[in-house]
């Protein structure tokens, strides 16, 4: 028996020893899996380092109620909002998913009333806690302080008289905030079926209560909610993110963990260096795009390390629907009919990095059907070759010929490049053509002030959310021109009385059946295209430089990043 | 027989005609031409710069008739024959990727010497209009900057006291600010609307422009010279003659004290010459001084700032054109003071 006994555990000592045998192979080779693709398995291992960033420079704001541009790459990192869009690759990353709410509610009351639940527990990087009157603070802000844009929330009850009268603006009455009970109900005067896109922007990421009416700076950020505070700033040279030490993971879709512990944003740095420094491994990811005398280098050289991705943003000629020439239809289809968009493509860096196109709305955008009569031989909804015949036929009609034009743009290379291929087409066309370079800081506002009289100038719109009505109705629309203000985002100031009908009818729609809605976009679409307010030009790639230690690339299409999922990606 | 000076010539004051072995003498002027031509180095700059000069002004020859080309339209989709293989002037990147538009290099032949800049457009041709542009605004500048120095110069000197004492507070104050940051505060702000005073105007693009703010902001660096030699010739014996004699302040200023002068001015433009072409070429550089499409040297750099790594002829060119100009003017102006300043040649010998 004492025999029998012994050999019993020993088998028994066997079998346990075997079994944490397999245990540890099954554990190593999922880490493994994982190390490539980045999806499924353990990560762990790739926790850690700091990921190097290489910037122009900052832009116009770190706050989150005034920033209208690149810095919604970095502050999609450190804030959250009620919900934001899904943090993962390809076209699922246009997904809206809950964030610091629990879930997405259903509008009721018609669609006029949204119920928020706020997820217990959040606290922000000062260790105070998330509540629900964060987000009247937030969307009272984006009204009070000045920003670049009109207001995204004028919809909310009491939102067209903030609109009016910022300084005493009041939207208890639209935002109803019960910080015991964690909710957070918003009134809108009428169904918006954008509602909730737009509450996934900055301007509607919470912020303490106590939070002033005067926009923060980089030296005195707002306390973060997300993976990621900043650390600090240094003007001209250096943005340091660091570990949100109060943050969890509470939705992976939503915010997840980041992989770098530090993200070193280094600034004041032209693109030629952010190359050379992304070549020699001093840098991981450029923000800039690469400058197109390098493009070649970097195909050739470091090929692995560049990535090619389309993006919903059209570059085209913004033309002043109410200053001459450019307020006659004529000479708007002219400019259209006589440009040679593969000759922009090459200033611009090749067919590999953009496509032509003719209309408003991008490829893959909701309602989107190919459209371009400004070519020669129209009909399949291709671009083949412009047509000059037809271009200067039409100026001789329009009798504008010798008119003074100014074409506006920035002094980078390829806005400078696009724009004086503009002066002489112009010249060729009969005008008194001139190029003004106006620095980066100053143009974009400068061109959206009516009276300043810009009459043409280069310009991109990418999508804040993806729907026809952020096209339609901002940036070629009549609520997107707001005379004498340099927060105009309708550089045109085109506002046609029949296609603004058309627009409303399909946001209305929308509401009930979006793939009516769909093909009314589409109908728009055509009609803007036909009154001619932009020269759409082409459709670009994005192109994504990183280093050869940068792992787990990850491109998000979504407006808040645009590009690489930085916090995503591993050094380690 | 009569002596001067110990001599022991016969001299007739009342003769038709020198005496038989006199030498006539030369006038400082034919003196001072004199010694220019034979200073070898000053020739030879002064031959390297009007070689330039001749050149750029053949730059519509060179476009026209040679290159085929207009250096100011976009040729983005152009192509040219190398070789006898017809290219594209703007080349798409290799590999697999196929990223990037690389503009073509030096041909050394008729069509695109220099290679072609990221418009496609031919940057020999473009060097040589851009030598005009530069050398007439340089060249005008000068003369307008003179011009405007020497009527300063001379009312404060001349009249002194208080009008001394208005005029030079007012050019200290110019002279205060650094000359590059005048021109550009100047120039940004003028770029943008023009200048229009009452019923003059001249557009935002004029070639004036950029000629006159150069010109105004080197005022004071000519007229504070204008000033001291006016002052120290107001002091001679000869103008208290011509006083007394009861000439009027504009015979005074015309007859007797500009012609004493006017060495000053004609030692300082040359280099003043290489001085505003510096200055034109580096406000153009930063984009507000010609504005493109019009070429200058300094726009040709800023153009080929973009291609150094691939095509670094873009910005060496026009590069060596300008070394090749102000250090040509240089050494011709050190050669004009050497000839017309008796001063520079004192050596203490030992």
């Amino acid at each position: 028996m004492q025999h029998a006994r012994r050999r019993g555990l020993m088998a028994s000592a066997c079998l346990v020893l075997l079994v944490g045998v397999l245990a540890g192979c099954g554990g190593s080779s999922s880490s493994s899996s994982g190390g490539s693709s980045g999806s499924g398995g353990s990560t762990t291992g790739h926790m850690g380092g700091t990921m190097v960033l290489a910037w122009n420079g900052i832009g116009s704001s770190i706050d989150p109620a005034v920033d209208y541009d690149q810095n919604w790459t970095l502050l999609n990192m450190i804030y959250d909002g009620l919900v934001t869009w899904k943090k993962v690759g390809g076209s699922d990353g246009n997904t809206l998913v809950p964030d610091l709410a629990q879930q997405i509610p259903q509008a009721t009351d018609g669609g006029k009333t949204y119920v928020f639940h706020l997820r217990p527990g959040i606290m922000y990087s000062d260790g105070t806690a998330v509540k629900a009157s964060d987000f009247l603070r937030a969307i009272e802000r984006e009204f009070t302080v000045p920003g670049p844009v009109g207001s995204f929330y004028q919809g909310i009850v009491g939102g067209d008289a903030c609109a009016k009268t910022p300084k005493s603006c009041d939207l208890s009455k639209g935002i109803v905030a019960d910080d015991a009970a964690g909710t957070v109900t918003f009134h809108l005067t009428a169904p918006d079926p954008d509602f909730l896109q737009k509450l996934a922007l900055p301007f509607g990421y919470a912020v303490p209560s106590n939070t002033p009416d005067k926009e923060v700076g980089p030296s005195n950020p707002l306390p973060a909610t997300g993976p990621y505070m900043i650390d600090h700033y240094t003007p001209n040279q250096e943005i340091l993110l660091v570990r949100n030490p109060k943050f969890h993971e509470w939705s992976k879709d939503a915010q997840p963990q980041g992989y770098p512990d530090k993200i070193d944003i280094r600034l004041s740095l032209t693109s030629e260096a952010e190359v050379t420094m992304v070549e020699k491994g001093q840098a991981d990811w450029m923000y800039d795009q690469p400058p197109s005398d390098r493009l070649n280098e970097i195909a050739t050289q470091y090929t692995n390390q560049v990535h090619l991705n389309p993006v919903p943003q059209v570059y085209h000629m913004a033309l002043n629907t109410r200053v001459a020439p450019f307020d006659n239809v004529k000479v708007r289809q002219a400019v259209n009919y006589a440009t040679d968009r593969a000759a922009i493509i090459k200033a611009w860096g090749g067919p590999q990095v953009a496509t032509p196109t003719c209309q408003i709305l991008p490829p893959d955008f909701p309602g989107y059907a190919a459209y371009c009569p400004y070519t020669t031989s129209p009909g399949d909804g291709k671009w083949h070759g412009p047509d000059m015949a037809k271009a200067q036929q039409l100026v001789a009609a329009s009798g504008t010929k010798g008119q003074k034009v100014a074409v506006i743009c920035t002094p980078d290379e390829a806005s400078k490049a696009i724009c004086l291929y503009f002066v002489s087409l112009l010249k060729q066309l009969g005008y008194d053509s001139s190029i003004k370079v106006l620095s980066a800081a100053v143009e974009y506002p400068y061109v959206q002030d009516s009276s300043n009289k810009a009459q043409i100038s280069f310009s991109y719109w990418y999508p804040d959310y993806p729907s026809g009505a952020d096209w339609f109705d901002v940036v070629v629309g009549c609520n997107g021109f707001h005379p004498n203000s340099s927060a105009s985002a309708n550089l045109s100031e085109f506002c046609d009385p029949t296609i603004q009908k058309m627009t409303e009818k399909a946001i209305q729609t929308s509401v009930t059946d979006q793939a009516a809605a769909n093909q009314m976009w589409s109908q728009v679409d055509k009609a803007t295209t036909d009154q001619a307010p932009w020269v759409s030009l082409f459709l670009p790639k994005h192109i994504d430089f990183v280093s050869a230690r940068v792992g787990n690339y990850i491109f998000d299409p979504n407006v808040l990043v645009g590009g690489i999922l930085i916090d995503q990606a591993w050094v380690k | 027989m009569s002596t001067v000076g110990g001599l022991e010539h016969p001299i007739d004051p009342l003769a038709d005609a020198p005496p038989e072995g006199w030498v006539a003498g030369r006038s400082p002027w034919a003196l001072a031409g004199h010694k220019l031509v034979r200073n070898r180095m000053a020739m030879a700059a002064l031959a390297v710069f009007l070689g330039i000069v001749v050149v750029s002004f053949m730059g519509p020859f060179y476009a026209d008739h040679i290159a085929h080309t207009d250096p100011f339209t976009s040729q983005l989709t152009a192509t040219t024959v190398i070789n006898g293989k017809r290219v594209d002037v703007l080349q798409q990147g290799g590999g697999v990727l196929k990223l990037g538009e690389t503009p073509i290099g030096p041909t050394w032949q008729r069509n695109y010497f220099l290679g072609a800049d990221s418009q496609g457009r031919d940057v020999a041709a473009r060097v040589l209009y851009g030598g005009r542009t530069s050398l007439t605004i340089g060249i005008g500048s000068a003369v307008i900057c003179s011009l405007l120095a020497v009527i300063v110069g001379m009312v404060a000197g001349f009249y002194g006291g208080v009008t001394d004492s208005i005029i030079s507070r007012g050019l200290d104050v110019v002279w205060a600010f650094p000359v590059y940051l005048l021109a550009i505060s100047i120039a940004t702000v003028l770029l943008t609307q023009g200048l229009t005073i009452g019923p003059f105007s001249i557009s935002a693009s004029s070639l004036w422009l950029p000629t006159l703010i150069i010109a105004v902001i080197y005022v004071p660096y000519v007229a504070r010279p204008v000033r001291g030699a006016v002052l120290s010739v107001r002091e001679k014996e000869f103008i208290e003659a011509a006083i007394a004699q009861g000439a009027s302040n504009r015979r005074l200023i015309f007859n007797e004290i500009l012609p004493n002068v006017i060495t000053v001015l004609i030692v300082l433009l040359p280099l003043m010459i290489a001085t505003t072409i510096l200055t034109e070429s580096a406000l153009s550089y930063l984009s507000i001084g010609v504005q493109p499409p019009n070429a200058s040297w300094g726009t040709i750099i800023n153009d080929g700032q973009q291609l150094l790594y691939t095509r670094p002829w873009v910005a060496i060119a026009p590069g060596i054109m300008i070394v090749l100009t102000v250090l040509s003017l240089n050494v011709f102006g050190d050669g004009v003071r050497d000839a017309l300043d008796p001063r520079a040649k004192l050596r203490v010998k030992d």
